[in-house]
Order: structure tokens, then sequence, then C-alpha cells
């Protein structure tokens, strides 16, 4: 990358930070605190132990997912507000396959049954607004908002009616292909969340960059989202690259449902990762579109969540959704690919 | 006053400097224009000749400079002092409401009102009154939407007289007027002058220079070049100070009936390459915007299409390139019937297509020069799913090479290139790869006089080595320069089909206005 370019590319996510550091300095005075004691626990709490640290990676490991998905279908000019329901749908197909699956089956075999579950979960969500937009010109941000109700009151409705374990939200525990937390691996890490989908979505980031910069499909999508007119007069057919992108999308925000399904609980609970499909899409904004800047982006929100809970008791817990919403508001305004959305859609 | 004003030139702008980020558009730029005068700023795309008018009107503060009205000083002023003091810009886009009526948009900013509610009937009154003074002739009362390109003109004229313009700035004017509408307007802005009012033109085309101007200032790079009296020099004299070198004008070739590539005759038993059979395609509102044309091109032969924009030409060749499904007929290239095909597949099958718009389907601006390169030839560029760097970086080193593309750097992005060295990535791609048949829309709008001279080099060659070209082009001059034949497209239809020695702007005038009409051949 060009120096100006990867100055434009940063500096944005910088200046962003800053602000919001600034307005959280302000927030913890005003609280009475002093703000090196709060930011000095919201670090302790989050990278400072290891606990804190796989509570984050757990976090980042679903925000990936769903930021991997926001940020591709923005790259092709798509706006799709529909992550939290492709990834809810992802988790309950796969927990779904994993109640039907027979006890004691070795992991190696059940996970690609499991990719394929989540992806479909989340891919035939995607699908709907994809075919929608191609077919008929359907705008994807009413469409995927609109599937969002619908979506997970089914999931709640099916989850409820036939499928919760009793006094609960959540189904029965999968019968096999629970994958290991860190903590097997790292003692420390005992009680957190994190596991091994970690890896599955940092090897999935870096196949989205590889499909976006180095392949003919990512060629046509990236083109598309810049001009489509220009995308078309290429050979390029626009509304097969919206409705296979849109399916994509839903498809990387369904994988995210394993984290929870397969590394975290074993089982599909209403509301697992509320919010996740929506913070995805300022991870996709804040880091760029880039599969890159989604991980370092997903991180850094994985971080100022969790430390949320360790800075509670000097500051609320909404401190820490007023940092967050700062720094997203930073990010929007500052984000060319952002004003270009707006103008467009105007 | 009278003598003050005299004395005083209408506009003095002295060594204005005014940069966009990097860009510096205008470094130490001057112009003087007297009163009741009518004053030609000629440059080339990107001399920076809008920017000094925006500047004057208010619309851009300069960073250093002074700027003077009527004597006085008017440094950085805004848009609404200049209008205030009599300066008023007409911009290349219009700025008008579609959905209004002319009165409406005329007093847009100004309404007038009775009581609370606006006073639409003395709006219209005044309007046709300025109309008969001014010899502006709208239909107060009609909506903007249903107005020719260049009535919706004459209607920016006038809400800029309609504020008391008295100092009047035309920023390309003519891009989409036939020459009849052109005619109109000179004597519109003659009037004017002879009323005493100031003109500044802003054009890059020199034969307008010539007819209507009383005095030149030439600007290049930002800077002011050269200043001269129109009835003292000539179009070559200008066209030098514009590019900084001698260059060959497309003028001169009508001026001297092609002294150097006489058209062509046809040629018996050459290859037919593109045979358009009974096309009618709708456009974007399904309206029908071409109404069963008939073409075919040999091999060797530039067709040239003349008409005034928004007469078909558009829905035509985007017929002919698949990006649009044409609701009858039949389009052969080099003996296929492509009429089905994908856009791609044409492709595949010898068909290029330089695009009228560059900016919006030539080119994806936020791609580098070697992205831009292998546009609708991605899949030719591949290894597997992918894309082999390796070899479209080798393509770009060759394109850059053979169409001289500036800056010689394949990593950036278009978007940071001149509109020239924009149209010439678009070339290069297109004429650059075997092909058999090209559609070249507008091949060199809005690009300087370097590139032009270039381009139509280009096509030449290209016909020469046998090619089939459709040459579709609102500048006359142009189709007159390169076509061995000439049709004239007029609602749809082709109005007449000339050869090329039978035709001149007086012959094909009419049949671009519809007062003429022969059946089609």
């Amino acid at each position: 990358m060009r120096r100006a370019a990867a100055e434009e590319a940063i500096l944005p996510a910088v200046v962003a930070l800053l602000v919001a550091a600034i307005v959280g300095d302000a927030l913890i005075l005003s609280f009475g605190q002093n703000p090196g004691t709060v930011y000095r626990l919201l670090l302790e709490g989050t990278w400072g132990n290891a606990y804190g640290l796989g509570q984050v990676l757990y976090k980042a490991t679903t925000l990936t997912f769903t930021g991997l998905a926001v940020a591709i279908g923005l790259r092709a000019g798509l706006f799709n507000i529909g992550a939290e329901s492709q990834l809810a749908a992802g988790g309950f197909v796969a927990a779904l396959v994993g109640l039907m699956l027979p006890p004691g089956v070795p992991a190696l075999m059940t996970l690609p049954i499991y990719l394929i579950a989540a992806a479909a979960g989340g891919g035939i969500v995607g699908a709907v607004p994809g075919a929608l937009k191609a077919k008929f010109g359907a705008h994807e941000v009413i469409t995927t908002i609109m599937l969002n109700f619908i979506v997970l009151a089914l999931l709640n409705y099916l989850t409820a009616a036939h499928l919760k374990v009793p006094g609960s939200l959540h189904t029965e525990e999968i019968h096999s292909g629970a994958l290991p937390r860190l903590a097997s691996f790292v003692p420390a890490f005992h009680g957190s969340a994190g596991n091994v989908v970690i890896v599955l979505a940092a090897v999935t980031a870096a196949i989205v960059g590889w499909y976006l910069f180095n392949t003919r499909g990512g060629f046509e999508l990236r083109a598309t989202g810049l001009q489509p007119e220009a995308a078309e007069y290429g050979g390029v057919n626009v509304g097969r690259v919206w409705w296979r992108t849109l399916t994509l999308s839903g498809v990387l925000a369904g994988l995210g449902g394993l984290n929870f399904v397969l590394g975290y609980k074993y089982y599909y609970e209403e509301g697992f990762a509320s919010g996740a499909g929506f913070l995805g899409i300022a991870v996709a904004i804040v880091g760029r579109n880039h599969p890159l800047g989604v991980v370092l982006a997903a991180l850094a929100f994985a971080t100022i969540s969790q430390g949320g809970l360790a800075v509670n008791a000097v500051v609320p817990k909404q401190f820490v959704d007023v940092l967050q919403a700062v720094v997203i508001i930073a990010v929007a305004a500052s984000v060319p690919e952002v004003r270009r959305m707006l103008r467009r859609s105007r | 006053m009278a003598d003050a004003a005299t004395k005083q030139p209408a506009i003095r702008l002295t060594d204005i400097s005014k940069s966009f980020g990097p860009v510096r558009a205008n470094q130490g730029a001057s112009l003087e224009v007297k009163r009741g005068e009518i004053h030609a700023l000629v440059g080339e795309n990107g001399a920076g000749k809008s920017t000094l008018m925006r500047v004057l009107a208010g619309i851009y503060a300069p960073e250093s400079g002074r700027m003077e009205v009527d004597g006085r000083d008017v440094t950085g002023w805004t848009t609404s002092q200049a209008i205030d003091a009599g300066v008023g810009m007409v911009h290349q886009h219009f700025m008008l409401v579609p959905t209004i009526t002319v009165a409406e948009n005329v007093m847009l900013g100004r309404e007038l009102t009775r009581g609370l509610q606006l006073d639409v009937a003395r709006a219209e009154r005044e309007v046709e009154e300025l109309s008969r003074a001014t010899g502006l002739a709208v239909h107060a009362d009609r909506k903007v939407a249903d107005l020719s390109v260049g009535e919706a003109q004459r209607v920016e004229i006038l809400k800029t007289l309609y504020r008391g313009a008295k100092i009047l700035i035309l920023d390309e004017p003519t891009a989409v007027l036939s020459p009849p509408e052109i005619d109109e307007l000179w004597g519109v802005l003659r009037q004017m002058r002879d009323r005493g009012e100031t003109i500044v033109l802003i054009t890059h085309k020199l034969d307008e220079v010539m007819e209507i101007s009383d005095t030149i200032t030439v600007m290049r790079h930002g800077k002011t070049v050269d200043r001269l009296v129109t009835s003292s020099t000539t179009p070559a004299e200008i066209a030098r100070a514009m590019v900084g070198r001698d260059v060959q004008l497309a003028m001169d070739y009508v001026a001297d009936d092609m002294p150097t590539t006489p058209a062509r005759e046809r040629i018996p038993g050459a290859e037919v390459l593109l045979d358009v059979r009974s096309l009618v395609v709708e456009d974007v509102r399904r309206l029908i915007a071409v109404n069963g044309v008939s073409l075919h091109i040999q091999a060797g032969e530039i067709l040239g299409i003349a008409g005034v924009e928004g007469n078909g030409q558009t829905e035509l060749v985007e017929a002919i390139a698949g990006l649009r499904t044409p609701r009858t007929g039949t389009i052969l290239i080099g003996g296929r019937d492509a009429t089905a095909m994908t856009v791609k597949q044409r492709g595949d099958t010898g068909l290029s297509h330089v695009p009228e718009d560059r900016h919006l389907r030539g080119l994806v601006l936020d791609y580098t020069i070697a992205e831009n390169l292998i546009l609708g030839q991605q899949h030719l560029f591949t290894r597997g799913t992918r894309l082999d760097g390796e070899k479209i970086l080798e393509n770009a080193r060759r394109q850059i090479e053979t169409f001289d593309i500036r800056p010689r750097d394949a990593m950036l992005p278009a978007r940071a290139l001149s509109g020239g060295n924009q149209q010439k990535i678009v070339i290069a791609r297109e004429m650059g790869r075997p092909f058999q048949v090209l559609l070249a829309a507008q091949p060199t709008r809005g690009v300087d006089v370097g590139a032009i001279e270039f381009i139509h080099a280009q096509l030449r060659q290209a016909r020469n080595a046998g090619k089939a070209i459709l040459l579709v082009s609102a500048d006359l001059a142009e189709i007159l320069a390169l076509s061995d034949r000439i049709a004239v497209m007029y609602e749809g239809k082709f109005a007449a089909v000339l050869p090329r020695a039978a035709a001149n702007e007086e012959v094909l005038g009419p049949y671009m206005t519809g007062a003429a009409s022969e059946s089609a051949a």
C-alpha cells in the first residue's frame, strides 16, 4: 500500500479513538473519578489477565465474523443490516444438526458438517434479500431489517415451542463435536469463553482478504461496489454479484454462530449473541471494510465491551456504551466510504 | 459615473491562486475584461478556467491574489455578495428544479409573495417581459422537465439576468446545443454585449472563440499564458498557446476539406463487420428511444453518427454493446448473431466499446490504471480463480507505453489522472487488444487538444487496419474529420445517411433539428 493510502486508511480510526478518549475522560471526570485509574482498570480487566483476555478473544471472534459479513457487503456496495439474524440462524441450524448427530463422533468429522450447517443457516437468510434485490431491486437495507424481525421471531418460536429445556431459553446440549476452549491448551484461560473457533475466524478473514483482492470474483465484486455502471460495462452481471455477495455475507455471519454453539455453551440459546450483528456494522466501518482492519476493530470493540465489566465498580456500565457510540460516530463521520454511502442513499 | 465605468475594467483578477489538496488549480492566474465585451477564457481541460471563474463568482475564496469588479476590491467575496454586485454564473451542469415551472425556477431564492402566498402570476409576467427584452425565448409556465436542453439553458441565463447580472459567466454553454441553438445563443449574447453587459465565455472550442469573442485569455496549468485580440489571431495560434506546441486541429480538416485522410469510398466486397437490423430500443423511462434503426459497417470504414444529444444515440450504442436489451431487432458482429449475447461474449466476439461517459462506465475511478486496463477482460487475466498479477502488470506496462498514459505509474488510481489520460486508459484497453468492431461514443469529450489529436490518429489507424468503427459524437467537426459515411440521428431514427463528400455543417444542420429528412438508407 502506498504511504498516502495507508495514512488515509488508518488516520480516521486513530482520530476516532482520540476523540473517544477525550469524551471518555470528560465522562469519567464528571463521575468524580480519575481517568487514569479507570483506563488502567479497563486494561487490567481485559488484556491484563488471562481470563479477561480469553473473554476479549471470545467476543472478538463473533465480531470478526459479523464484521466480515458487513464488510464484504459494503465492498459490493450493499449495506447488510441483517447480520444479527444471520448470526442467530447460523447458530440455530448448527445446534439443530448437533442435536441430530449421534454422540461420540470425533470433532474432526463433525466440523465440516457444522461448518456447512452454520453457513447454510446464515446463507439462506442472506440469500433472500439478495434475490429480492437482484430480481426486483428491493433495497437490501429494508429487507434485511425486516428479515431480522421475522427470523428472530421464528427462531424464538421454534426454540420456545419445541426445543427448549424446560425453565430455560436454550436447547439441549449438542451430542458431539464440541470444540475445546483455550483453557485446555493454556490453563490460565480457565473459566473464560475463548475457544478454538478464533482460529476459524482468523482463517476466514484471510480467505475473505484473498478473495477480495486476488481473485476475479473479488475484482468484479469491488468494481460493482465502487461503480456498478462500470462493472456492468465490464461484463459483470451486477444482479448476480449482489445476490451472491448478500448470500456470502449471510454465510460469514452464520459461521459466527459456531463460536457460541461449538466453542462455548454447546447449545443454542435465544439471544445468544444479541447485538453482535449490529456491532458488526461498526466493526466493518471502523475496520475500513478490510479483513485485517475488521480483525483489529473486532479486538478493539471486544476490549471496550469486556472492559465495561471491569470498570463497573467505579463508573456505570453504560460508560462503555457511550464510548463505543463515540468511536462509531467519529469514524462514520470521517470515513470516505460512509460519506459516499450517505450521498448515494439520498 | 459612465466615465469611471469605462475607464475601469469590469473584471480584473490578479495573481489568483487556489488549490484543492495537492492539486494547484490556479497558480497566479490573471484576467482582465473590459465592460461591454465578450471575452473567451480558453484552455485545455484542467487548465483552471472553471476554478478561476468560480473564484470570481464567490464560490471559492482565493488563497492569494486580488479581485476587482468595476474597480472595487472584492477579493474573497461570497456568492451572495457577487450576485448583489451583478456577477452571475451559468454552470456547465444545469441547476434547475425539474418538477417546477420556468417562472418558479427563475424566482427561486428571491420568491415574490403576496401575503403568505407565492405570487406566481407576477413571476410569470416578469419572466415573460425579461424574455422579450433579452430575446431569450422561454415559456414561463412550462415545467423545466419538459424543456429541451437549449431552452433549459436559456432559463439558466434568464435566472441570472433576473437577479440583475451585468457580468455574465458562461461555463461551456454549447456542449449540449445543436448548431441552430448555438446560433441563437450567439445572437442573444451579442445583443447583451451591445447593451453594455460583460460576458465571459469558458470554452475549449476554437471555432466558437473565433466566432463570438472580442478578446481572449488563454490558460495553461493554472496560469494565464496569453491574452489575444480575436480579430488579429488565428485558431492555430490559440491552440499553440493552449497546448504549448503545434497541434493538428480537427477543424483544419474541415476547412481544407480533409487533405490528409480522404474519406474512403465504399469498398466493394469488403466484409460487413457490424450489421444492425431494425433495432428498437427503449430508454430508462421505457419510451422508444431508438425507433427501427438499421446500419451496417464494413471492414475499414468509419460510420459517424451526428445529432443533438438525447436523440437515441446513447441507447443505440448501449444496445449494440449489450448493456440494454433491444425490444426488437438483430445485431450481427462479424457475421455472428450477437443479439442475445452478454457483454462479455460480445467482447470475446471482437466488439470493443469506448463508452460515452468514462466516469460512469468507462473507468472504475478508484481502481488503479492496471486494474482499469483489464476491465471487461478480467476473465483473460486469471490463473484458475486467481487474478494473474504479473500478467496484469505486464499488460499495464505495455499499454501505458503504447498509448502514452501519464503519469507512467500502473498503481495510480484512475481518479488521479487528467481527463485526457483517463480517456487514454479507455482507448488503450479497447483498442490495444484484438477487436473487429469498435463503438466509439464521444471518444474525445472533455479531453485536451493534444489527446484529441492522439485519439483521432488511433481511430484512423484502426480504420486503415480494417476495423469497422461506429463513431458517435456531439462534435460535428469530429464527425466530419473522421467519418467515411455520416448518419444523422433525430428522434430515434436516421434522418439521413450521407457519404462524407456530400456532407458539411450546412447540409447536416437541418437534419439534426428535424427540419429536413430523407427516407434513411
